[in-house]
């Protein structure tokens, strides 16, 4: 099987100078289990496109880091 | 892959609406047996009412209904296919959950003398409570979990259920973080695991842009079937009027209490009755059809303060993310009608009335297998309908491991559910399942979509079918992925099992949720049946049958009491 990696455009933007290295808030209450932490820089970011854009990880995160944005096929 | 064994004495898989209710319920009745909520998300906010929820739909209140009138109503809305003691358990029922979740701290809305403020959104009576304050709800049901002490595991999904000579006795799982996978032993186990919410392709091509939470993929559907229970009425599809694009409700039952209302593009109502239907859904696909479309929720009628409220609930709650969906497009309710559009397809028994058959106990046709909420074949049975059904089971459950041991796990069994779970790793360089899954539901739009088509559901069907070897060569290359290949599964279960019942009806019923073409009357001489679904012991076929109706609770005259919402 011959694979590629496509470039998408995600819907959640973590602003990195606010993501606490300790917190992993977002990522446990995602239901879709798509926020991870990247273990270079500590912080959380959204490693698979899959997001309900319910908003449990913008409301939980305790520095206001997280801004949710509807998926571009939706927008 | 690590094995961890695990043994209790009830089991609930999938820790939502009903499961919370579920668990807490068992254990209030039996503090001294082992209870655990196994989920695949985690349970603070999973589900459909991870954001909470902007009211109730099926409240039945002593003072504004009755439960004989709400199963009246649920009867005639459903063209008559229920059983009505399990609908009856919801208006007997839901009112004790109303205010035991008021002593939990969630806020239902009042009138000035203190009593609950029902609003009628149904053709008859008033069954809706507003919860403009509702979005805590998941947090407070979570909190109630773990203030009873009860176990829960997070981020495990349940691929399927354990039987021995035909007895529930537990469920294999997937840590989806670690890959490890779970052997649990029970003496009854209740899956509540919501509805198949992926089964058709949302317009906007994104495949999680579904109106119910994407975690929920139609799991346990497909591992009810696998284990050899029955399945009802299937091809009663989930269809909604929602937002286009954004594929979330448009919230009639929030707004129309206020004045706002369903129109067409010129403005003008063209459906008598806001409560979702498939004669409701009929009524919007003949519109769209006649070249009045687009419709909308319109509210540019009402005043300032009036819009304003409304979109205080509604940008608060339930779905919140629609306020920057409609400021994105420039979109303001005081000018703009909610362009809404008819979704995809799904399998849903908490809005329409399809699911895994349960009597009034939440009893599965496997002894020691229960089910509740959007996926028991309850009728419009909603968010009060999961609770009522998550409580009755657990309560039902509890009697049952009474005189029960655990039994023996067949170790066959286990092999080879490893190494179905294994396939995708094993193959890290196969189709991703974003492009498998992508094909599979386009399919189910090409040709379950209703209305149906003969041909077209044959089509379907065949594919589905052949389907089960695109699955062998699905590529997983972490625990993750691995979890959206075996979702697959549980959807392609789900799509066969949708062709071969719409097929199998040879009547149209339920409005546009099963419109045939070629048969376009209610025919009640011969469908005035269930349809139920079972996998064959002897050769793992899917086999299809009809089954009576269990004898009526309240006479009701059908012929008569017409479900009808159209404007004249
Ligand atoms: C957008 C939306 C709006 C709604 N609005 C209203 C309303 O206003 N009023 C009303 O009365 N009803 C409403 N409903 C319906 C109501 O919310 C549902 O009927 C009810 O919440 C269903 O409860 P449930 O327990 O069956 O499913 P859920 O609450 O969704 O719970 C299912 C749980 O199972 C978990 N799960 C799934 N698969 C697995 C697996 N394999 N293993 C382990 N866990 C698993 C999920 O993560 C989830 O936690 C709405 C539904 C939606 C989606
Ligand atoms: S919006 Fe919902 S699905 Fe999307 S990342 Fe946040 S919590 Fe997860
Ligand atoms: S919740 Fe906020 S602070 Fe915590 S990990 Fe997520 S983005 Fe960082």
């Amino acid at each position: 099987m011959a694979l590629t990696n496509n470039r998408v455009d995600v819907p959640v933007i973590v602003d990195e100078s606010k993501c606490l290295d300790k917190c992993k808030a977002c990522i446990e209450v995602c239901p879709l289990d798509v926020l991870v932490k990247n273990p270079d820089t500590g912080k959380a970011y959204m490693k698979y496109d899959e997001c309900w854009f319910c908003l449990p990880c913008e409301k939980e995160c305790p520095t206001g880091a997280i801004t949710v944005q509807i998926p571009f096929l939706l927008r | 892959m690590e094995i961890i064994n695990l043994e209790v004495d009830f089991l609930v898989v999938g820790g939502g609406t009903a499961g919370c209710m579920a668990a807490v319920k068992a254990k209030q009745k039996s503090p001294d047996s082992s209870v655990l909520v196994l989920e695949k998300a985690n349970i603070r906010r999973s589900g459909a009412i991870a954001m909470g929820m902007d009211g109730v739909n099926t409240a039945v209140i002593p003072g504004n209904s009755t439960p004989e009138q709400y199963v009246r109503e649920i009867t005639i809305a459903n063209d008559g296919i229920l059983d009505q003691s399990a609908v009856h358990k919801t208006g007997l029922l839901g009112f004790d959950v109303i205010q035991e979740l008021e002593e939990w701290g969630v806020k239902f809305q009042k009138d000035n003398e203190g009593k609950y403020d029902l609003k009628q959104v149904h053709r008859v009576g008033k069954y809706v409570l507003p919860m403009p304050e509702g979005k805590d709800l998941k947090k407070i049901l979570s909190r109630q979990v773990k203030r009873n002490k009860i176990k829960v595991i997070n981020r495990v999904m349940a691929t399927s259920v354990l039987t021995q000579n035909g007895r529930a006795i537990g469920i294999t799982g997937l840590d989806v973080r670690s890959g490890d996978m779970y052997v649990i032993k029970s003496k009854a186990i209740l899956l509540c695991t919501g509805a198949c919410g992926r089964l058709g392709l949302p317009a906007s091509g994104y495949l999680y842009g579904t109106y119910e939470n994407p975690t929920n993929a139609g799991d346990g559907y497909s591992m009810a079937y696998q284990a050899g229970a029955k399945l009802s009425n299937i091809e009663c599809f989930q269809i909604n009027p929602l937002i286009k694009d954004y594929n979330g409700p448009a919230c009639a039952y929030v707004a129309s209490p206020f004045g706002a209302y369903t129109a067409n593009a010129t403005g003008n109502r063209f459906i008598s009755c806001d409560y979702w239907s498939g004669q409701m859904m009929l009524e919007v696909w003949r519109e769209l059809n006649s070249g009045k479309g687009p419709v909308h929720l319109k509210m540019y009628h009402l005043d300032e303060s009036t819009i304003s409220e409304i979109e205080s609930i509604l940008f608060d709650n339930e779905r919140p993310s629609r306020e920057r969906f409609h400021a994105g497009r420039g979109e303001n309710y005081r000018r703009d009608g909610v362009e809404m559009n008819i979704s995809e397809i799904g399998l849903c028994s908490g809005h329409s009335a399809s699911g895994v058959q349960v009597d009034e106990f939440m009893r599965t046709s496997i002894p020691g297998l229960y089910a509740a909420g959007d996926m028991a074949n309850v009728p419009h049975n909603y968010m009060i309908g999961a609770f009522v059904s998550g409580r009755v089971a657990a309560e039902h459950a509890m009697d049952y491991i009474k005189d029960i041991d655990h039994g023996d796990v067949d170790s066959d069994f286990i092999n080879t559910e490893r190494e179905r779970l294994l396939a995708p790793l094993n193959n890290p360089n196969g189709i991703p399942h974003t492009q498998v899954e992508y094909k599979l539901r386009r399919f189910v739009n090409d040709y379950l979509q209703p209305p149906k088509s003969p041909k077209n559901m044959k089509i379907g069907l065949e594919k589905f079918i052949d389907y089960k070897n695109v699955l062998d060569e699905l590529g997983a290359r972490d625990p993750h992925e691995l979890m959206r290949c075996m979702e697959i599964h549980f959807i392609r279960d789900c799509a066969e099992m949708a062709a071969k019942a719409s097929l199998y009806r040879t009547e149209s019923r339920w409005g546009l949720y099963h419109y045939r073409l070629d048969f376009p009357n209610r025919n009640d001489d011969e469908w005035m049946c269930n349809t139920i679904i079972k996998k064959s012991l002897e050769n793992n076929e899917m086999t299809i049958f009809k089954e009576d109706l269990k004898p009526y609770l309240f006479d009701v005259n059908l012929n008569k009491e017409k479900y009808d919402v159209s404007v004249a």
